[in-house]
């Protein structure tokens, strides 16, 4: 506060900032007010005023809820019957009640309602949330204008248009406000957007001069204005409005003074503004869509799954409609009598009667389908949707992808995704704050042609100690020989030489000077002087240019104040010796963006009134804009830059020159102009202008900044690589730094070919210099194809040699590659290549490529990334993963699953995403299982009935087979089993194949698990009759109803079906015991309850099991042997199939059980099986060195596939 | 299991702070949100494999030969007789022969005892071709009658034996309108053999679910005669046939129980049955069988559960031996 109370009374000079809107421009957008989409009208200070009344607009109450209480209804059950299964049990629950129904309505209904209410209850649950956090928003505190001077707190809902507000330093703008005046004279104030659009700089905004003024409460007693402005929109970039006040006179408004809700008030101790947009109509919510709603791909085969159920399902009705048909028309002969008198068919309702047999099947059609509904299983979806749930809790409270430094867990922002983690084939990863910290060290600069900084980068220390030590084992935890720890984040520059003062007696001190000013100068950092310490802290854009200032300051230069208009640094003065403060008037900014890849400053030194323009951007456009006289140190700068480029850093030419008064004049004048121009080219008209002035520099040198890997990356990625998926990384660095982050996460090594498609040829800079744009294109276009072909003939070559290739291919030949008759020919490259990496890509072509590489390969793509500028990629990846690091939220909220650290994903893919898919796969296999025994054992009863559509279970029997006594086993599977533990997950990555190929998910498969239903069912039904038939089945003589068998083959199929998970997981903990033989235990207990139930109510069940089967030893001989028998086959199946032909994970049960598990001489052999000529990572870089060395083919490295 | 999950969906953010409460708990609940928690993995060896398949071939065979020595011993004497019954001249209409109620319906036949029977020696008339399990013959009956009698006037479940001549019947449906009706008399020489035809049906259905005070009401009294009749002094849950009857098959083959003989049956005993063959089953092509039978712990004669206990337990030893010497033809 100390701090802010000081630059308060600091009288800033007059304000240079180039952004207020000149006098020339406002009639143009004045001349827009008013007009269509200009219509709205605020009244400032005074919400409550007649006309404001009458206008109605939006109050502040944001909600986010799906439902309130009166839509819920409608809306979720609309949601649910969106389902055709639900729709079709729907149909079902109604036709109950008709004479058609097999069976009692409620029985029907009853789990019907289960499903629907347990869905809709997560529904409530998860829309409580949100409303929890509405509610929390809405009642958020503001300062607002209560008249007469005086402020007072209100709630944010209560906000209304028009109204004045007062926000504090680092409070949340509560709506889209049109900023007054500030805590500053020249009413500046910086906002933070990160909520917005994900950056982390501060933005300046600026009030009018108009309304500068008011910068005490007592101000707003009376003041009056009217904004007229456009109406709600979506653009948060574009602003146009007016402001009347005073002498009716119309001010425009501009983007420069709208404050946007969500984004946040920094560095300024508060400000004025009035409310413009509230609630619903800010810019915020109006931005805020959905995010596209993304699918498995198991989930849309489980919907082809119930369709072709639906199919059978219908067509073995219509078996049964036929033959009903035929036996109903024999009930009564051509000749007038009946047949089966005792079913009365001379005195019968439509749905039996003989004469109209026809009428009859169709109707029986309608039963039959009621009946065989049990072959759909009902609770498949809820059960995968609670399933799903607990997953993702499991992968939030993983202590392994926990990251304790930043206090973030992993978060699955979206349950629906889970098991597709166990299925990706290509993961596209953005490099920097994905594969690199994003964190930039300063650690080399070239000043004068002279080289300083003996740090050793990251990468150089990794290749190194890859030469050295080329055993996979040593890797890791050798950050002890990074002993000299860099004290000060975001600096690792070590060099006596220039370093304490010692650069004044270098050679070329003035330049050093220079160059070291220009550091803490050219930027748009803001320092914050902590009150307790004597440091500076700075705020930055971008870390590398934190970096640049932190380097400053520990080479003597200490940027400690920024103003308005002026810049303050502490700094040796050549002359005196001595430290000495210096002000330099910030005249103009040139602000960086990705075309001009510079930036620069227009800075008069205060003390010698000099005119200086500071420059510093990227070796490409730099070297060109030398003057002659400039280029002393060329030659020896271009070669450091190329070295430190070749290292994998982030390279800045540094450069200067002085301005004539005139010249400076001139320029100024054009930039205002440029700026002022309210058009479409503005931007272009300011370039230009930028361009005129930016040139016949004066270079100084060039600056270094690592850019840190994460922890474990070049681990993940090498298992990673052996688990069979593809890493193409994505970047918007230049070719040189991509290639070199390459090397190091080895996604390149040695003796791999590398196919380098780059548009930056010589032909084409010569046409870039002639100017003819359709000529460079088309050029360009014919030269990237050629490359392409080229490419591709080297991948024929290298398959039979099988050498690993890798493709690399910028940003602008990417775009030539895309186009619509190109992108085959580019896309069978790529899939040839081990590895590819886009660089100079920008975010629509990262969203491209992953589309591609998406619909292209029909796998599964994965996108990661951290940053705004791969919201595109993630959302249009099968999975988008954000990594929750430093450059904001915006990745993370538009992903599917947050993580911490890019080296979570190897557990979250290799072990949470291989057991989701293996849970899930297994589960629904075995749902349609369970349902094909209980459907199959009605047919057969059916067809024993003359398919008159009777159940050959009570009534409740049948309602609670899958809501109850089968429904909690196979969650326990869904949720808790294991294959193979995560150790082993992790130790045999080859496990992930499974996934890739959809083995555990396979028609095959599927139908496989179809026909064991059948066949337990048949076992369970032919086994049961043949077994009861007639004769007496006790001691007493009484013989089987039909209530005792459906009993026990009711209790048969419930033990089957238990049994059978029990027989297909191998991992049991208390909880699967649990539920299985629970499950079992729970249909005894069941029958038992049910049959003291009045008669009325249990009907055939009444008594069964205590009176008829429980002390009949025929029963439960009946039982063991109908259970034993239907799971003989599958147990003689899985037997031989592990022994004989075992998948992967059975592979590593027999690995386990043999013990070699722990020997790492085994598990090496087996690492090694996984490895391909194609394979990249670090394993297979040692394999590949080890090979070369070996000249002799190894037979170990052929594919185990 | 449950306080563990409510645990983990409370708190999804910082994983490690939460856990503080008991040591034990702190454990057990760590191993669960880990997935860590102690578990049994069993794998599917060759020599678990073998052990299975042989214990499953040792347990079945001994139970299969104790099944089917049980079902041996049983001695059940089986006749036939809705064909033979039929005078020669109604032998090609023998719809028209069971319809006119003027043909008297004695028929008499005799069976010979091969094998002592012990007492008591189950009756039961079998029904060949039967759909008691028809939805409509099931469905057509109404429980609540049976208990309440005429006080349950909500029958329409019974349609269409619900009412005749404008008056309920008791018991409803076409279940009780078809009631089974022929009926035997026994005897061995000349003694009389005493039938006893009590306590054949159900406890629960005489106790709970026919009614001791509700008596048969406007019992086939309708224009078309179904089955028998019953005697409308004798309240519901004592008319044990009725009872039995009503107990409706599974299966369109079924045998229902008639009485009980409380002697023993020796060896070459004839034993003369007098029966009123009444029932038709003659428009439907179903047969008529009666059936003498004794029962043994599992009741009546029926080899297949022995047989198929043998026969699965001879397949488990053989699918040991073949898994063991593929096991060791293939080594891993």
């Amino acid at each position: 506060m100390a701090n802010g109370d000081r630059q308060r009374r600091r009288s800033h000079p007059s304000s240079v900032h180039s952004l207020s809107f000149g006098r020339q421009s406002s009639e143009e957008v004045l001349s827009l007010i008013g007009g269509p989409g200009f219509s709205r009208l605020v009244f400032c200070n005074d919400p409550h005023c007649l006309q404001a009344s009458i206008l109605k607009y939006a109050g502040n109450h944001v909600s986010s809820t799906k439902y309130n209480i009166a839509t819920f209804l409608p809306k979720s059950l609309f949601e649910q019957f969106r389902r055709v299964a639900n729709v079709y049990f729907l149909l079902c629950a109604l036709l109950s009640f008709t004479p058609l129904s097999p069976y009692s309505a409620l029985s029907n209904v009853l789990p019907l309602v289960v499903v629907i209410g347990v869905t809709m209850g997560k529904e409530i649950l998860e829309d409580w949330r949100r409303q929890m956090q509405d509610i929390e928003v809405n009642n958020r505190l503001v300062k607002v204008h209560r008249g007469g001077g005086v402020f007072d707190n209100i709630k944010w809902k209560d906000l209304k248009v028009g109204a004045v507000v007062k926000v504090d330093k680092d409070e949340y703008f509560p709506a889209d406000l049109i900023l007054l005046s500030s805590s500053y004279d020249e009413a500046i104030c910086y906002v933070e957007t990160m909520n917005l659009d994900g950056e982390t700089n501060l933005k300046m905004k600026q009030a009018l001069d108009v309304t500068s003024k008011l910068q005490e409460d007592l101000d707003f007693n009376d003041f009056k204005a009217v904004i007229r402005c456009e109406d709600p929109n979506a653009n948060l970039y574009s602003f146009v409005g007016s402001l009347e006040f005073e002498n009716e006179q119309h001010h425009p408004l501009g983007p420069q003074q709208l404050l946007l809700r969500d984004s946040k008030l920094r560095n300024t101790d508060y400000i004025y503004g009035v409310v413009i947009f509230a609630g619903q109509d800010t810019k915020v919510v109006q931005n805020s869509t959905a995010p596209p709603s993304k699918r498995s791909k198991i989930e849309r085969r489980t919907d082809k799954l119930v369709y072709l159920l639906f199919a059978g399902l219908v067509l073995i009705s219509f078996i049964g409609s036929v033959f009903f048909g035929l036996w109903t028309s024999d009930d009564i002969t051509e000749d007038g009598s009946m047949t089966r008198w005792y079913l009365r068919p001379d005195n019968t309702e439509i749905y039996y009667n003989p004469r109209k047999a026809s009428i009859a099947a169709i109707l029986h059609f309608l039963t039959a389908l009621m009946l065989y509904s049990y072959f759909i299983p009902i609770s498949l979806y809820v059960s995968i949707e609670i399933v799903k749930v607990l997953q993702s809790i499991f992968i939030n409270q993983d202590l392994n992808m926990y990251y304790e430094e930043g206090d973030k867990p992993a978060r699955a922002r979206t349950s629906n995704l889970n098991e597709e983690l166990g299925q990706v084939e290509t993961i596209l990863s953005d490099k920097t704050g994905t594969l690199t910290c994003n964190s930039m060290e300063f650690i080399k600069c070239s000043i004068a042609g002279t080289a300083y900084g003996i740090g050793v980068t990251e990468v150089e220390r990794a290749l190194t100690r890859r030469k050295r030590l080329p055993d996979e084992e040593v890797h890791g935890d050798d950050t002890s020989d990074n002993a000299h720890k860099a004290s000060v984040k975001g600096f690792n520059f070590f060099d006596e030489r220039i370093m304490n003062g010692e650069w004044i007696n270098q050679p070329h001190r003035d330049v050093i000077q220079s160059f070291l000013r220009l550091m803490a100068v050219c930027h748009t950092a803001i320092p914050e002087v902590a009150e307790d310490r004597r440091e500076v802290t700075y705020e930055a854009e971008s870390p590398d240019e934190a970096a640049f200032v932190v380097a400053a300051r520990e080479l003597g230069f200490e940027f400690f104040d920024r103003t308005q208009g002026s810049v303050s640094i502490r700094e040796l003065d050549l002359v005196s010796g001595k430290r000495v403060e210096r002000n330099y008037k910030l005249l103009n900014v040139l602000e960086f963006s990705s075309s001009r890849k510079r930036m620069s400053v227009i800075v008069r030194d205060e003390d010698d009134g000099k005119l200086l323009l500071l420059s510093k951007g990227a070796d490409s456009v730099m070297f060109g804009r030398l003057s002659e006289d400039g280029r002393e140190f060329e030659a020896r700068t271009k070669e450091h830059v190329g070295e430190y480029a070749d290292e994998g850093l982030r390279t800045m030419v540094l450069a200067y020159r002085e301005l004539g008064e005139d010249e400076y004049r001139e320029f100024d004048e054009a930039f205002r102009a440029a700026k002022n121009i309210v058009s479409a080219d503005r931007d272009e008209m300011v370039e230009e202008v930028e361009d005129r002035i930016e040139k016949n520099l004066i270079l100084l040198g060039a600056t270094a900044v690592e850019d840190k890997l994460q922890n474990g990356v070049p681990d993940c990625i090498d298992k990673l690589a052996q688990a069979g998926i593809k890493l193409w990384v994505l970047t918007g660095d230049k070719m040189e730094t991509a290639i070199n982050i390459g090397y190091a996460c080895s996604l390149l090594r040695q003796g791999m070919k590398q196919i380098i498609i780059s548009s930056e040829t010589p032909e084409r800079v010569a046409l870039l210099k002639a100017g003819d744009d359709l000529a460079v294109s088309a050029a360009a276009k014919a030269n990237v194809v050629d490359q392409i072909n080229r490419g591709k003939t080297l991948i024929k070559e290298s398959r039979e040699s099988s050498d690993a290739v890798a493709l690399v291919i910028d940003g602008t030949s990417l775009a030539f590659a895309l186009e619509d008759d190109v992108k085959d020919a580019f896309f069978e490259l790529a899939i040839g290549c081990a590895s590819v990496i886009c660089c100079r890509s920008s975010p629509k072509q990262k969203a491209l490529v992953t589309r591609l590489v998406k619909i292209r390969t029909g796998g599964t793509t994965l996108a990661i990334g951290d940053g705004a500028n791969d919201v595109g990629m993630l959302q249009e990846a099968d999975i988008g993963i954000g990594i929750s690091g430093l450059e904001g939220m915006q990745a993370v909220m538009s992903s599917d699953i947050a993580i911490a650290q890019f080296r979570f994903l190897e557990r979250l893919l290799l072990v949470h995403g291989h057991w989701c898919y293996r849970r899930i796969s297994s589960m629904i296999c075995y749902f349609f299982y369970k349902n094909i025994v209980f459907g199959f054992t009605l047919f057969y009863f059916e067809a024993y009935t003359s398919f008159s559509g009777e159940a050959a279970y009570n009534d409740w029997y049948l309602a609670l087979y899958n809501v109850f006594f089968t429904s909690l086993p196979v969650i326990a599977l869904g949720v808790f089993d294991q294959d193979v533990s995560a150790v082993l997950c992790l130790r045999f990555p080859l496990l992930y194949q499974e996934g890739i190929h959809n083995l555990l998910f396979s028609w095959k498969r599927i139908l496989g698990w179809a026909f064991n239903g059948t066949v337990s069912a048949t076992c369970i039904f032919f086994f049961c009759i043949r077994a009861v038939e007639a004769q007496a089945f006790r001691k007493g003589g009484e013989v089987v109803g039909y209530e005792i068998l459906g009993a026990t083959m009711y209790t048969c199929v419930v033990w089957v079906v238990n049994c059978q998970i029990a027989l297909s997981i191998s991992y049991f903990t208390y909880i699967q015991h649990l539920f299985i033989w629970g499950g079992i235990v729970l249909w005894y207990v069941f029958v038992l309850a049910y049959g003291y139930l009045d008669p009325y109510i249990s009907t055939t069940a009444y008594m069964v099991f205590v009176e008829a089967c429980a002390p009949a030893l025929s029963f439960w001989l009946v039982t063991l042997f109908a259970v034993i028998s239907s799971l003989v086959p599958y147990f003689t199946y899985s037997a031989i199939q592990i022994r004989f032909f075992p998948l992967y994970h059975q592979m590593i049960h027999w690995v386990r059980n043999d013990g070699q598990a722990n020997d790492p001489e085994f598990c090496r052999l087996v690492k090694q099986r996984s490895l391909q000529p194609t394979t990249v990572g670090y394993s297979a870089r040692f394999e590949a060195s080890s090979k070369r060395l070996d000249k002799k083919p190894e037979q170990a490295t052929t594919n185990i596939e | 299991m449950m306080s563990g999950d409510r645990e983990i969906s409370s708190g999804s953010r910082a994983v490690a702070s939460q856990i503080r409460r008991c040591r034990g708990c702190e454990k057990a609940l760590n191993q669960f949100t880990q997935q860590n928690l102690p578990a049994c993995k069993p794998l599917l060896t060759p020599a678990s494999v073998i052990t299975i398949f042989l214990v499953l071939g040792v347990a079945f065979i001994p139970t299969g030969i104790i099944a089917l020595h049980a079902s041996q011993k049983v001695t059940e004497i089986v006749e036939r007789y809705d064909a033979d019954c039929v005078p020669p001249e109604y032998r090609n209409n023998k719809v028209a022969y069971i319809q006119d109620s003027s043909i008297p319906k004695n028929c008499s036949r005799t069976v010979k005892v091969e094998k002592h029977m012990k007492a008591p020696v189950f009756i039961y008339y079998q029904l060949d071709n039967y759909y008691q399990n028809h939805r409509r013959y099931v469905k057509s009956r109404s429980d609540q009658q049976l208990l309440q009698g005429l006080n349950y006037s909500k029958t329409s479940s019974c349609k269409p034996e619900e009412s005749s001549n404008g008056l309920p019947i008791v018991p409803c449906g076409l279940i009780a309108w078809s009631l089974f009706n022929d009926s035997y008399t026994f005897s061995r020489g000349m003694e009389l053999l005493q039938v006893n035809r009590t306590d054949i049906s159900w406890k629960s259905d005489r106790d709970h679910k026919f009614g001791k005070d509700v008596y048969p009401f406007n019992f086939q009294n309708g224009s078309f005669i179904g089955g028998g009749t019953l005697d409308p002094n004798i309240p519901l849950s004592n008319q044990e046939d009725l009872l039995v009857w009503m107990r409706t098959a599974a299966l369109p083959t079924f045998r229902k129980l008639y009485g009980r003989i409380e002697e023993d049956l020796h060896p070459g005993d004839l034993i003369e049955i007098d029966l009123l063959n009444n029932y038709n089953t003659y428009s439907f092509g179903g047969k008529k069988k009666l059936v003498l039978s004794t029962t043994s712990w599992l009741g009546g004669k029926n080899d297949f559960l022995g047989v198929a206990y043998i026969f699965v337990g001879w397949s488990s030893i053989f699918m040991a031996l073949v898994f063991l010497l593929l096991h060791l033809r293939y080594p891993m």
